[in-house]
């Protein structure tokens, strides 16, 4: 009888530790990451590194100024294209989302969002790449846009459906028609959790890479405008880090060092918001 | 006729009545209609997007036919083509990591959501949480300096001494190759199929919890008797999730398996994804069959991991919700 209830007490023991060890092991990767980027990253950091361009193969020195910019350039034609659709959706989602037609948007959504970002690039390589004949940051920020956009319908969507009903009716009670309650008091109230939802969003595409192999390119140099092949801090990253030489290695630490100083500066601000908001998670 | 008819004579405009004789606001009717119509954005991006997957590997496809997934010859020179390298590549580096990652991530969802104290679980919720926010190629610059030296210079001559009966860990010793590919895959999807799985256990009903402690049940027992068979849909859904992510995932595993299209049992051995290949070629590659064959790895890529999502939503969604703006 005891040596059951002692087995019994074992595994439970056993087991609980193993689920410690599992959360443990899971930290580790992020640990070592952030350990080697910040160490090998902090030595590259210099002003040249945020004014300069990229010197040539073989000359000491130079920066990625042109990347630097270049990503946010792309960022923030991701944004513009993606966010104003995005938001819209989710607002037919939550109000109007009950219908079949609106599953199937949910569902189309939440596929896309599955969907794996170099086959994003393919389509937005023979959408704009292959009919304006050149690589530019305007596909760039296509690209990016399309993979923001199931994210920010579905952020929309969920955070809309948690303000309370009482405020609508509120509104509608107070004789306002029903474009109005949505858009003055319901959106308004659910906005900086959608703004949270935003910023994580931007903070994913920020670092991504496949999707711009083929639709912003690189550069070594300025892009002006948005019709020219443009450099971005990932893109960047992975050149300089398959290539053989010493120097672009300590770049390319620097570069992830900037660029994970930017995601994760995104990523734990939204979080924090969030944390003070009623209801949202 | 009503008044109000009349009023709307004197006015001069025409009126649209509901079917409860309710005259529509134009607001809301303009207002209704255009947000649909940009929802309907959504679903046009999908299908334009498996359109123009379809379309341009058409050339490919009317070549090759179904010789393209079981051929192993991928030559641009003599313009020939066969996926089949990549696409074991892809399987076998994603079975790989979910060897790693299923038993992690199941730890971590069930330490999350029934073991840890309640002031542990947001920190560290939060920090497997943010294992998702690294980009991808910076786990692959990590992977090439820092993963890849580790596996050449202590884990793989270790496994070799002690494993090396097996042909899995026989071979020249890289660092680079497929177990680096499985290990760097794992650690990318770990977050995934932990947040997924930890929803799905909130999503049981702690009566049933409750009832098994109630009988007698340790904290293990309970999970195990109680709680898993109630969430076994939703931990192969978030399973599969983390699969459909690992079959896709470019830039960190291209930097670290090798890129050779070669079959071999060593996990040693450096190997070639679909993913990878694409990132590797689809800029350089000159001839019009050369782009079309490519395009259609990316079109089979598309298929199954949009395949893989359909079949693990609907299984989370048979227990519970999933995490806030659907994104995994």
């Amino acid at each position: 009888m005891l040596s059951t209830y002692n087995r019994r007490k074992f595994t439970d023991v056993f087991v609980r530790s193993a689920c410690v060890v599992a959360a443990v092991i899971a930290l580790i990767p992020l640990i070592s990451v952030l350990y080697y980027v910040t160490a090998r990253g902090i030595g590259g950091i210099n002003l040249d590194f945020f004014t300069e361009l990229p010197k040539p193969v073989g000359e000491a020195g130079g920066g990625m100024a042109n990347a630097i910019v270049g990503t946010l350039k792309l960022v923030l034609l991701a944004c513009a294209i993606g966010i104003p659709p995005g938001v819209l959706a989710g607002v037919y989602l939550a109000e109007f989302g009950h219908s079949r037609f609106g599953k199937l948007v949910r569902f189309s959504a939440d596929v896309m969002s599955g969907v794996p970002s170099i086959t994003v690039g393919i389509f937005v390589y023979s959408l704009v790449v292959l009919q304006t004949k050149q690589f530019s940051a305007l596909a760039g920020g296509i690209a990016l846009a399309v993979l923001m956009l199931p994210t920010v319908t579905r952020t929309t969507e969920e955070l809309l459906k948690l303000v309370p009903e009482s405020l609508r009716e509120a509104a509608l009670g107070l004789g306002l028609p029903k474009w109005r309650a949505t858009l003055r008091v319901m959106l308004r109230t659910a906005a900086p959790g959608i703004a949270t939802g935003v910023m994580l969003a931007v903070a994913r595409v920020a670092g991504e890479t496949a999707p711009l192999l083929f639709t912003a390119f690189n550069n070594r140099f300025w892009s002006s405008g948005l019709n020219e092949p443009t450099a971005s801090l990932p893109v960047n990253i992975y050149t300089y880090a398959v290539s053989p030489y010493e120097e672009w290695h300590r770049q390319a630490w620097a570069a992830a060092l900037v660029l994970l100083l930017l995601v994760l500066l995104l990523n734990v601000s939204a979080r924090l918001l969030v944390r003070n908001r009623v209801g949202a998670r | 006729m009503s008044v109000s008819h009349d009023v709307s004579l004197v006015r001069g405009r025409s009126r649209m009545l509901t079917r409860f004789g309710r005259e529509v606001n134009w607001g809301d009717f303009v207002f209704r209609r255009s947000t649909a119509l940009v929802a309907g954005l959504v679903i046009a991006v999908l299908l334009a997007m498996a359109i123009a997957m379809v379309r341009g590997s058409s050339e490919s496809i009317a070549k090759f036919g179904l010789h393209f997934v079981f051929s192993s010859a991928w030559d641009p020179v003599r313009d020939i083509y066969g996926a089949l390298p990549f696409i074991y590549g892809t399987i076998a580096s994603s079975l790989l990591a979910l060897v790693f990652a299923v038993p992690i991530s199941l730890g971590v969802a069930i330490f999350l959501s029934e073991l840890a104290p309640s002031w542990l679980r947001g920190p560290v919720g939060f920090l497997v949480e943010l294992l998702a926010a690294v980009p991808s190629v910076v786990y692959g610059l990590w992977g090439i300096f820092a993963l890849a030296p580790w596996l050449r210079e202590t884990v793989e001559p270790l496994l070799a001494r002690f494993l090396g009966f097996l042909p899995l860990f026989q071979g020249p010793q890289h660092g680079f190759g497929m177990l680096a590919g499985g290990i760097i895959l794992a650690i990318m999807i770990t977050p995934t199929i932990s947040s997924v799985s930890r929803e799905v256990l909130r999503a049981v009903p702690s009566a049933l919890r409750e009832g098994a402690l109630g009988l007698g049940a340790t904290p293990w027992e309970a999970v195990r008797v109680a709680v898993l068979p109630f969430a076994r849909s939703g931990l192969v859904g978030a399973t599969i999730l983390g699969l459909g992510r690992a079959l896709g995932e470019t830039m960190a595993i291209t930097m670290v398996i090798g890129n050779r299209a070669e079959i071999s049992a060593s996990l040693f051995a450096p190997s070639y994804t679909m993913a990878s290949v694409i990132a590797n070629e689809f800029t350089e590659a000159t001839g019009q069959l050369y782009l079309s064959a490519l395009a259609e790895v990316g079109l089979l890529l598309f298929v199954v991991t949009v395949l893989l999502n359909v079949v693990a939503r609907l299984l989370v969604w048979r227990v519970g919700r999933l995490p806030e703006g659907g994104r995994l």
